[in-house]
């Protein structure tokens, strides 16, 4: 009973400003300008809070884990194993041990590609990906097919950069044998409907992966209402630090799949005959793991929390909103990705101007955003651009900032007129 | 700073490129790309006794590797192969180099508008990629040219 009204009022009490102070980064100036970062896809900055969990660890309990007697040995084994419960939370996982600590979503994505991608997939066979994947979910499937002869199908978008589930649906077929596939676009923004793809494969018996990289900074990520197979996601995208990442595998799976890499702690027993391996999911988690990086994940999480997720979201679909009617006000500019719903990105080209220029006058005003292909080329192809200009909000973004990115774009023409 | 990179010579060169076009039965091209953003360029050359007497481009990139590509055809028209050699290495001198060094380099003539290039490193692939596939095209290598 107390919990929720607590949080409530917590939600009807969000304050940007307040948000801000949390983040030290943001307090400074870039070409004589306030720095507005607007880069968040790329990378989220980090709150006070993981910072100082990743300091404290490593100036008060860094060791290494689940191997030694001593009192450091313990404190970091149960940081880290904390950490791990705190995922779990995160993504409602049904056990601790379907969280697999990896680097980020990439390597997630090649985890099950390399191990259980080679026990199940075989000449012929077909993985399902979409034409908006990041190149992390195109290139470990093209490695996969291309070791296997087998086929990699791509399921078709619409104009708006939606996802066109009837075409997915049917190119579901007797030799496909994952869905791989993004829940919402880095490049346009696009939340797809995840739990109906899902509900589709599985009605066929087709496992579903989830690149949830840039969803689980907007969070919460249910993955047992979603009912997905598997779910891959960064901590550096969500506030944490960088390298640090999670495969959220279902149990039956994981203890299926072979093992990643060999080495310590993957294994129960060595001899020079015959290796048994640890249990999951240690079994994939060889050598030392990144410790420092758990810790400032959990504090991450924890973080986001207690601000309110729900608040965090109604702020980020604000600014989106806000952005996305200043900008289509703006001569020449053409927004791309309208799909709905879509998420905290905003991308788009000018009539005439390269997305880089954009980039580089708008740098000059300490703003901060990314353009190129984003790592999407075949999507980029689809659209038919070679790149474009993308800002992308997170907690601590403004109203007043997205209206100084719309008078720096204006400012774009003039400067090459 | 802004206005050092952005000087008015290399925003006309991008609103109205020379010899942007295709070249015909062209004697020496080469396609460069730079995987960093994407920028495309082809560049076509014809040599008559040792001497640069057609050279045109085309492709898609920012302002500054599409002025870039424009200067340098008009530059590099009735130059000599040794005078090609030598431009490419001052123009990478100005673009990468020390300021004196840029300064000291002879005979750049109007490259000297990409100068303020320098101050932005992040820029310098894109003045630099249509001046490495020009190379490659002169000789002839297969593949595609890029800043690496």
């Amino acid at each position: 009973m107390t919990g929720q009204p607590r949080q409530a009022e917590r939600a009807s009490v969000f304050d940007v400003e307040t948000v801000r102070r949390d983040f030290p980064i943001l307090h400074q100036t870039v070409h004589g300008k306030p720095l507005i970062y607007l880069d968040n896809a790329a990378t989220t900055q980090k709150p006070r809070a993981v910072i100082d969990a990743v300091a404290n660890y490593y100036a008060r309990d860094n060791s290494n884990v689940h191997r030694g007697l001593h009192e450091l040995s313990a404190r970091a084994t149960e940081a880290y194993e904390d950490g791990r419960r705190t995922m779990q939370r995160f993504l409602n996982a049904a056990s601790a041990r379907e969280i697999v600590f990896v680097r980020g979503t990439t390597e997630a994505i090649n985890l099950v590609a390399g191990t259980w991608g080679r026990r199940n997939v075989g000449p012929g066979d077909e993985i399902l990906i979409t034409a908006m994947e990041h190149h992390s979910n195109i290139v470990p499937w093209q490695l996969l097919c291309e070791e296997k002869e087998a086929h990699l199908r791509v399921a078709p978008i619409d104009d708006a950069g939606a996802l066109r589930l009837d075409v997915l649906e049917s190119m579901i077929g007797p030799r496909t044998r994952m869905i791989s596939l993004v829940h919402q676009s880095n490049s346009l923004g696009t939340i797809n409907p995840v739990a109906e793809v899902v509900a589709m494969a599985h009605a066929r018996g087709v496992p579903v992966l989830l690149d949830g990289a840039q969803a689980a900074a907007h969070g919460p990520i249910d993955v047992q209402a979603l009912g997905c197979d598997f779910y891959a996601l960064s901590g550096h995208k969500m506030y944490g630090p960088t390298g640090i990442g999670v495969l959220y595998g279902k149990l039956a799976h994981l203890e299926a799949m072979p093992p990643y890499q060999g080495g310590g702690e993957m294994i129960s027993s060595v001899t020079f005959e015959k290796t048994t391996y640890n249990k999951v999911p240690h079994k994939f988690e060889a050598g030392t793991p990144d410790i420092g990086g758990v810790v400032g994940l959990a504090a991450a999480v924890k973080y986001v929390d207690a601000l309110g997720r729900d608040a965090c979201s109604a702020h980020e679909d604000e600014l989106l909103q806000h952005a996305t009617e200043r900008l289509s006000r703006i001569d020449g500019l053409t927004l791309v990705g309208t799909a709905v719903p879509k998420a905290s990105v905003v991308s788009f080209v000018l009539e005439g101007i390269h997305p880089h220029d954009i980039g580089t006058i708008l740098d000059q005003d300490g703003i901060a955003i990314r353009a190129g292909h984003h790592c999407t080329q075949p999507l980029m192809d689809r659209l038919g651009l070679p790149a474009t200009a993308r800002a992308s909000f997170a907690v601590y973004n403004t109203h007043d900032e997205i209206d100084a990115l719309a008078a720096g774009i204006e400012r774009v023409a003039a400067v090459l007129s | 700073m802004l206005e050092d990179l952005y000087q008015q010579v290399i925003l006309d060169h991008n609103r109205a490129p020379r010899n942007f076009r295709k070249m015909e039965r062209a004697p020496h091209h080469a396609e460069g790309y730079n995987p960093l953003c994407g920028d495309r360029v082809t560049v076509y050359v014809r040599l008559a006794d040792d001497t640069v007497t057609d050279i045109t481009f085309e492709g898609s990139g920012c302002a500054i590797s599409k002025a870039s590509a424009s200067l340098m055809t008009e530059v590099l028209k009735g130059k000599r192969r040794s005078e090609v050699d030598a431009l490419f290495e001052g123009f990478h001198t100005l673009v990468t180099g020390r300021e004196a060094a840029a300064a000291a380099e002879p005979d750049l003539g109007k490259l000297r508008v990409f100068a303020g290039v320098r101050e932005f490193p992040m820029r310098v692939k894109c003045a630099t990629l249509a001046w490495h596939t020009m190379r490659a095209a002169l000789e002839d290598r297969a593949g595609v040219a890029t800043t690496e």
